[in-house]
């Protein structure tokens, strides 16, 4: 247990950074880093484990309930182990209008998982998400930063070609 | 009038330098060296630019609401969480020209006499967080940014945060909560942020565009500001366009231009998809009234329907809709209006903080009975029932995610009732993949 829990520390990149983002904030207020903070770690190790969580309140000196708080409360964060590729496909009306279901339904059969799920190389975690304020451009998903628009058939197999290599 | 996207496209806009070439910048001049912070609310309020984000309160008064207690920080908060389904202006603009923003900020933190500034963006946008961020950077170094700025003696600083996912972290209170590190659960009001906001200190909360519009007011005056558009709808607005349309894009028109011209021309949205009628529109984001095509074009007076907030409200959610966050959604003859109903009434029980029963058990509930009528299992008393829980939420919830869910159901259930009496009469036919009722009379 307390191996594991050695294991979980911020580079020293993102430790300088993790400081830099707590001094943003007003003297008494540096709970406001918690955010910041919790995506730098879901960065760093994938996804928030109780040891990642427990780490990210020893930095912010807060109780670690405070922090299985808001990492419940937002879908952006992973509260289960994940694959390589977290893949979030909207699955909102206006992207339904362009086509986002037939789509949807050939990146299920094409990877052989269904929501929720990693594929069983350990490649991609298929996720369901909410409007991504891109719906002009839809069909869309996103895997971590980047988001990936006007999706139709071939452009997945395309995505998910360069992905596998 | 392009006043926010007029040098969108200008190559490296993007950049301190270029934006400064194309007289970024000099309305932060004007009012650090040459205004005081009265006189800048004075000319927002001059301008009647209402708020963007999607209730449309009028900018200036809200400024002039803040409360100044002596020795306590005040806070602007711009709201960049951007979730509402069908709007994807500010996502547009801040990773274009985000120095638009960055130089708004400048001038409405210097009218309310903030100090440190925050810019909140929606999680997924960790892009355009980091375009943000090198923009302010770059702000700072050339001296508009940081401390004594312009040998003024007034200091800002912007910070940016991230979300984390959550479409209620765009209602300002929960906006607020969550700036502080805690679930987006909206605050009971009063009191109003203007009094006690962020870390419990006045803040005023504007959305992206309603910020992006100062320099051009301050660069241009108020009232010139106030000659574009139409009556109380002043100025240039940003419409977000998706849906069964030719060009889907983020459109600036000046208030007032005709919902026909928008919808049909080549300027805007180049016209239904080809071979293709119109069914319907949601005018402002998934949270206002759906109405049906005809009802977009036309007032039931059979007037010409403008884009401007009171126009498109005339004759209240009888006939009209509203404006909101200017997410511009349409419907062709192919769309289903009850598989559409589902989707958006499944995206509010998803997004209900859960804190007031009648939204967190209503959306829910509303949910079920729309699934079941869309896969065929519906009955008629359903319909009715839809009806009951709509009215049962709305009005009686702490934050209006409550509201937001409520329209688009009574909405569609409204225009449209006859389609999903045919999903209960007719499972069989309405359950096959891709069936839609058809009914011309409501294609224009
Ligand atoms: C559920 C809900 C979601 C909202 N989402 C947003 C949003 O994403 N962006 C936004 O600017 N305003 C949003 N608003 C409106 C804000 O509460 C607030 O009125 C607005 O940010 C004020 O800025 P404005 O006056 O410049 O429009 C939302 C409101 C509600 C009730
Ligand atoms: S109306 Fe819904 S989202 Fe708003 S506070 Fe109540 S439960 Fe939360
Ligand atoms: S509906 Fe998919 S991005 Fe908005």
């Amino acid at each position: 247990m307390t191996e594991t829990k050695n294991t979980i520390t911020f580079t020293p990149e993102r430790l300088a950074k993790a400081k830099e983002m707590i001094a943003r904030y007003p003297e008494g207020k540096q709970k406001s880093a918690l955010m910041p903070i919790m995506h730098l770690a879901q960065e760093q190790f994938a996804w928030m484990s109780q040891e990642v969580m427990d780490y990210v309140a020893s930095l912010l000196d807060i109780t670690p309930v405070e922090v299985y708080e808001v990492a419940t409360f937002y879908t952006m964060f992973h509260l289960e182990p994940v694959g390589k590729h977290v893949i979030e496909y909207c699955r909102t009306g206006p992207c339904v209008l362009m086509g986002g279901e037939e789509v949807y339904a050939h990146l299920t059969q094409k990877l052989g998982v269904k929501k929720g799920q990693t594929t069983s190389d350990g490649l991609f975690t298929l996720k369901e998400v909410e409007c991504l304020a891109a719906c002009g451009w839809g069909p869309c998903f996103q895997i971590r930063e980047k988001y990936y628009m006007n999706l139709t058939n071939d452009k997945v197999d395309d995505i998910i070609r360069e992905l596998s290599r | 009038m392009k006043i926010l996207t007029e040098h969108i496209n200008t190559p490296g806009i993007e950049t301190f330098d270029v934006y400064r070439k194309k007289g970024g910048y000099t309305a932060v001049e004007k009012v650090i060296k040459k205004m005081t912070p009265e006189e800048v609310v004075e000319e927002v309020k001059k301008s009647g630019v209402r708020g963007r984000g999607g209730a449309g309160f009028p900018m200036g008064m809200k400024w002039s609401f803040l409360a100044k207690p002596e020795g306590v920080p005040r806070y602007l908060v711009c709201n960049a969480d951007e979730s509402e389904p069908g709007t994807f202006k500010d996502h547009y603009l801040m990773k274009n020209i985000p120095h638009l923003l960055i130089e708004g900020m400048i001038i409405s933190s210097y009218a309310l006499g903030a100090n440190k500034s925050f810019i909140y963006v929606r999680g997924e946008l960790m892009y355009v967080i980091h375009i943000l961020e090198k923009a302010i950077e770059e702000a700072k170094a050339a001296g508009f940014l940081g401390k004594n700025i312009l040998g003024s003696g007034y200091d800002l600083e912007l910070v940016v945060q991230p979300g984390g996912g959550a479409y209620i972290c765009g209602e300002e209170t929960a906006l607020l909560e969550s700036l502080e590190g805690k679930r987006g659960n909206p605050r009971n009001k009063p009191p109003f942020p203007a009094v006690k906001g962020l870390y419990q200190c006045p803040t005023v909360v504007n959305n992206v565009e309603s910020i992006a519009t100062t320099s051009w007011i301050i660069n241009n005056g108020g009232e010139a500001y106030a000659a574009i558009g139409i009556g109380k709808s002043t100025g240039t607005k940003l419409i977000s366009a998706s849906g069964h349309i030719n060009k889907p894009g983020v459109y600036e028109i000046n208030l007032g231009v005709s919902c026909d011209e928008f919808l049909n021309s080549d300027e805007y949205c180049g016209g239904v998809r080809k071979g293709h009628y119109l069914k319907a529109v949601v005018a402002g984001g998934s949270s206002v009234p759906i109405v049906p095509g005809h009802l977009f074009l036309k007032t039931a007076n059979g007037e010409d329907r403008l884009m401007s907030y009171e126009s498109l409200s005339d004759g209240g959610f009888a006939t009209g809709t509203m404006l909101g966050s200017g997410g511009f959604i349409v419907f062709d003859e192919t769309a289903c209006i009850v598989r559409n109903t589902w989707n958006f009434a499944r995206f509010y029980e998803h997004e209900s903080c859960g804190q007031c029963s009648p939204c967190r058990e209503g959306t829910g509930w509303m949910q079920k009975v729309l699934n079941r009528i869309e896969h065929g299992k519906g009955s008629m008393h359903d319909i009715d029932l839809l009806v009951d829980i709509s009215k049962k939420i709305e009005g009686n919830t702490i934050c209006p995610l409550g509201d937001a869910a409520a329209w688009p159901v009574a909405s569609a259930i409204r225009h449209f009732r006859d389609e999903f009496e045919w999903h209960i009469k007719e499972p069989i036919a309405a359950t096959k993949p891709g069936a839609v009722y058809m009914k011309e009379s409501v294609l224009v």
